[in-house]
């Protein structure tokens, strides 16, 4: 089973992508299950959201505790939150920044600059669709063409569209990186 | 079989467009708001015929319910929690007032503390109000549950409305996938309502609900008994007619490698599902622990528990609720009804997480007992 946890602020859309990667996993011909943990309900508080991936039917219901990967959508919560809790050994964390990220525990970080290709593509500072385009390079969890498919479905004409570009510009980019 | 992936609030809201009630007024409320979306977007794109009726509280939601379904049509809501708290005296209305209303609720922590998260303490505090109450373990459950619910609801044996009850946020806001049946084999399953007793027509002029002097009201509540009682056989033949159609079967209670069992958990809702992924680690190690999940809590089934537990020698009751100074409901009322040696474990109460870790104490606890009912999952340095 492959356990992810996505870090975000109410608004920014990590639900939405735990969501899309559940999705994306289940057209791949995987089970999935995804849901979210809000903390006060406004926009700009910390939210987590879990993607469950496996082979068979998905039954356990609890947060995930040790995730294989970590989704971070905002890197001012790296001051607020401790976005590597649990983070197997052998885990991959996606960050979304352009600065420097301190960690003390070797994990294996990928930095992504979700917020520039939102701003040139979207025209908005909305990331989750981009780091899930990292996401499907960085990890075997997911197709790149599921992800896409799944953003086209998720947000309707110019907006899908839009999306898909940027989480197959992001893909492309973090296969180079 | 098609599966999509959906969280169980669009589940439910899949569900009620195939049943097509007549009239929805509901309030919204986290968690249950989407599902009040979602009905307000079928109705808006014509996929339910109904009356969407925006009302400005919950006592007004079921107040409408319950003078829709007067009118002998079929009606739906959703609510949650202080929602569910302040149509209390509606819900006891309703039952009495026999009317066949399905309502879903988001299983929510009550007020105060404030909390939007899960526990099942709101449905559970409307136990003796003459409801049925079905807690579903995911979102296959929760969909196929309410289809089941106005089966047994508008039966004319029956006449009581149903709860169908989803565990906020653990099962309204987790996608996985459910099969949403057709349209075709809904309508077998479940015909049109046709209500064949009292209900107002204008062309027939009547009253319900009246007053009642202490000649006759017992005998009402006596009926309401005898027809919760009686509502067993109903439940029993729509689930093995919903068997035959959408290939799914239910039970009062079901049974997960407790047949053998030495321990038996017993618990409501999703929560049962962890508890299955923890039974199938330890019975890798050898130990004989089961699960038995009581999915349809009114009408109480005692006999298809005692059955399902009384070869244990020891059970360990999960609530996620709490009648103060007595404990969990369903540990005492397995303990009141049924001669076995069962303990009582608070748990998961206003959203804390229910963890292996959690599950395995609770088994240890049962082996070896040292009180009769105790609060799992404490923040020791907090009390």
């Amino acid at each position: 089973m492959i356990e992810v946890r996505f870090h975000g602020r109410g608004g920014q859309g990590a639900v939405t992508a735990a969501e899309i990667l559940a999705k994306a996993a289940f057209e791949d011909g995987k089970y999935c299950q995804a849901f979210p943990f809000f903390g006060v309900e406004r926009r700009g508080a910390p939210v987590m959201a879990f993607t469950r991936i496996d082979d068979k039917p998905i039954r356990r219901r609890y947060q995930v505790y040790n995730p294989d990967y970590v989704v971070v959508l905002d890197d001012g919560l790296l001051e607020v939150v401790d976005v590597f809790s649990g983070l197997k050994n052998e885990g991959k964390i996606i960050i979304n920044t352009t600065n420097g990220v301190e960690t003390t525990e070797g994990a294996d970080i990928h930095k992504v600059d979700a917020t520039g290709i939102a701003l040139d593509i979207l025209g908005v500072p909305i990331v989750n669709t981009i780091l899930l385009g990292a996401f499907a390079a960085v990890t075997d969890a997911v197709s790149i063409e599921s992800i896409v498919k799944i953003i086209k479905e998720t947000f309707s004409g110019e907006i899908g569209e839009k999306n898909a570009k940027a989480a197959k510009l992001a893909y492309e980019a973090a296969k180079e990186g | 079989m098609v599966l999509k992936v959906m969280s169980a609030n669009q589940a439910i809201a899949e569900a009620v467009k195939l049943a097509n009630p007549n009239v929805i007024p509901v309030y919204p409320i986290t968690p249950q708001t989407t599902i009040s979306e979602y009905l307000a977007k079928f109705v808006a794109d014509g996929d339910i015929k109904a009356e969407y009726i925006r009302v400005e509280s919950e006592h007004s939601a079921i107040s409408a319910c319950l003078g829709a379904s007067g009118t002998g049509v079929r009606v739906f809501t959703a609510t949650s929690s202080q929602g569910l708290a302040l149509m209390h005296e509606i819900i006891f209305a309703a039952a009495g007032l026999r009317a066949p209303i399905v309502m879903a609720d988001a299983n929510r922590a009550l007020s105060a503390p404030l909390s939007i998260w899960n526990d099942q303490q709101d449905s559970i505090s409307e136990r003796d109000s003459g409801w049925m109450q079905i807690y579903a373990e995911n979102g296959q459950e929760a969909l196929d549950s309410i289809l089941i619910s106005y089966r047994v609801s508008e039966d004319k044996k029956v006449l009581l409305p149903s709860m169908v009850c989803i565990d906020g946020f653990i099962l309204t806001h987790t996608v996985e996938p459910v099969d949403v049946p057709g349209k075709e084999d809904v309508d077998k399953f479940l015909p049109l309502y046709k209500p064949d007793h009292a209900y107002l027509d204008p062309k027939r002029p009547m009253s319900i609900g009246t007053f009642t002097d202490p000649n006759y009201y017992m005998e009402a509540r006596h009926d309401m008994e005898v027809a919760l009682e009686g509502a067993k056989k109903v439940i029993t033949k729509a689930n093995s007619e919903f068997a035959e159609i959408f290939g799914r079967k239910y039970d009062f209670v079901e049974k997960y490698r407790s047949d053998d069992a030495d321990i038996i958990l017993v618990a409501m809702g999703s929560i049962c599902s962890s508890i299955k992924d923890v039974v199938d680690e330890l019975r890798d190690k050898g130990e004989k622990v089961g699960l038995v999940r009581v999915r349809v809590f009114r009408p109480f089934p005692t006999d298809e528990i005692y059955e399902a537990i009384k070869g244990a020698s020891k059970i360990g009751v999960l609530d996620k609720n709490v009648s103060f100074s007595i404990g969990g409901v369903l540990h005492n009322e397995i303990k009141a009804k049924m001669d076995v040696d069962a303990y009582g474990f608070i748990v998961g109460l206003g959203g804390r997480d229910i963890k292996p870790e959690h599950i395995k104490e609770i088994i240890e606890k049962t082996k070896n007992p040292t009180t009769q009912s105790q609060w799992i999952g404490l923040n020791k340095e907090d009390i």
